[in-house]
């Protein structure tokens, strides 16, 4: 693995570890607060992996719900992540099948984005900074989740030390960086809309696979902006 | 196994865990089987990043109170200028401020 690729990936993840780690707290603090004991909340937060459908999950079982309902409540939450894996795919090709299969396990929103947006602007995503990347989120998300379910109410409420505001913030921040997608508003309007009226009427968790889907299926139904369209024209004849 | 395992629990979460990492790869696996991507379907897994973070931030501003709109209105001025953690650090601010004095 490339040393400085790796440290790069490290550095790249730390303004998501600082806006995540809040939450790795909180869920090691729900969870036993919940039924769950400091092992399972560890366990859960390293095989899941996924912040808000480990929120959502554990909430449920709080409540006693039927565990097929929980699953599919995980299920639906994750769906975006199909999304994302399509979308990485023509990025990661170059991977051997236990760095791909390590890697989809690493693959959550910020890592996503910014793989596809390193991908784009270096011509190739190589697998060191992607794990670099991947750790810097991994590793402190399944400790802080044993310290918050250890410490229990460690963190108290988090509108109350205003970390509730973090992750909107930075995934606002991300959605700025990809402005050069091809219709890039009208896609953005469309999701903004679509998975506020689903909020609304519908409800969470179901607004973000519903709104991400109007959004994409508007991207495939428009007419491809001009000058990328030709760039691409140009790029398949040379390529093939 | 007490105090460590519960058997229940730990079914659960594998069963979770599976079905997480079956949306991590479900994408790959149906890519996979194409052997060339028709050009709608790569618009529409260009725009994936896009919409996909576009919903995990607009309900969030619409169902936030004035407090949370006002963060996030102010680190959407900040984005044009700085990166990530100043613009964290802004929202956080404005937020605490609201929260404070409001």
């Amino acid at each position: 693995m490339n040393n400085s690729e790796f440290t790069e990936g490290l550095r790249g993840a730390f303004p998501v570890m600082a806006s995540a780690a809040p939450f790795a707290v909180l869920f090691g603090a729900v969870a036993v607060a919940n039924g769950q004991t400091v092992a399972e909340a560890t366990l859960m937060s390293a095989i899941v992996f996924a912040g808000a459908s480990q929120l959502v999950g554990i909430e449920l079982f709080g409540h006693k719900v039927q565990p097929w309902l929980i699953v599919l409540s995980v299920l639906a939450v994750n769906f975006r992540h199909i999304l994302y894996s399509a979308a990485l795919t023509k990025y990661i090709r170059h991977f051997t099948l236990p760095q791909k299969l390590l890697g989809f396990h690493l693959l959550t929103d910020p890592q996503f984005a910014q793989s596809v947006q390193r991908a784009e602007s270096r011509a190739g995503l190589s697998f060191a900074w992607y794990m670099g990347f991947g750790a810097m989120i991994f590793v402190p998300w399944v400790m802080l989740t044993a310290v918050g379910a250890l410490s229990g109410r460690l963190i108290g409420d988090p509108k109350s030390i205003g970390i509730d505001v973090l992750l909107p913030i930075y995934f606002m921040a991300l959605v700025l960086s990809f402005r050069k997608t091809a219709n890039y508003l009208p896609i953005v309007t469309v999701s903004a809309v679509t998975s506020i009226l689903a909020f609304e009427f519908i409800g969470s968790p179901w607004h973000v696979s519903i709104g991400a889907l109007a959004g994409v299926i508007l991207a495939a139904l428009l007419p491809p902006a001009p000058a990328k369209a030709e760039a691409k024209a140009q790029a398949a004849e040379g390529g093939a | 196994m007490n105090g460590w395992f519960d058997p229940n629990m730990v079914a659960l979460i594998v069963v979770c865990a599976i079905a997480t990492f079956a949306t991590r790869i479900g994408g790959y696996l149906l890519m996979n089987r194409m052997s060339s991507i028709p050009p709608r379907l790569d618009a529409a897994l260009n725009a994936v990043p896009a919409a996909v973070l576009t919903t995990l931030v607009a309900p969030a501003f619409y169902a936030g109170g004035i407090d949370v709109k006002l963060a996030m209105a102010a680190a959407l001025i900040a984005s044009i200028r700085f990166s990530a953690i100043p613009i964290l650090i802004t929202g956080w601010a404005v937020v605490m401020i609201c929260r404070q004095y409001m």
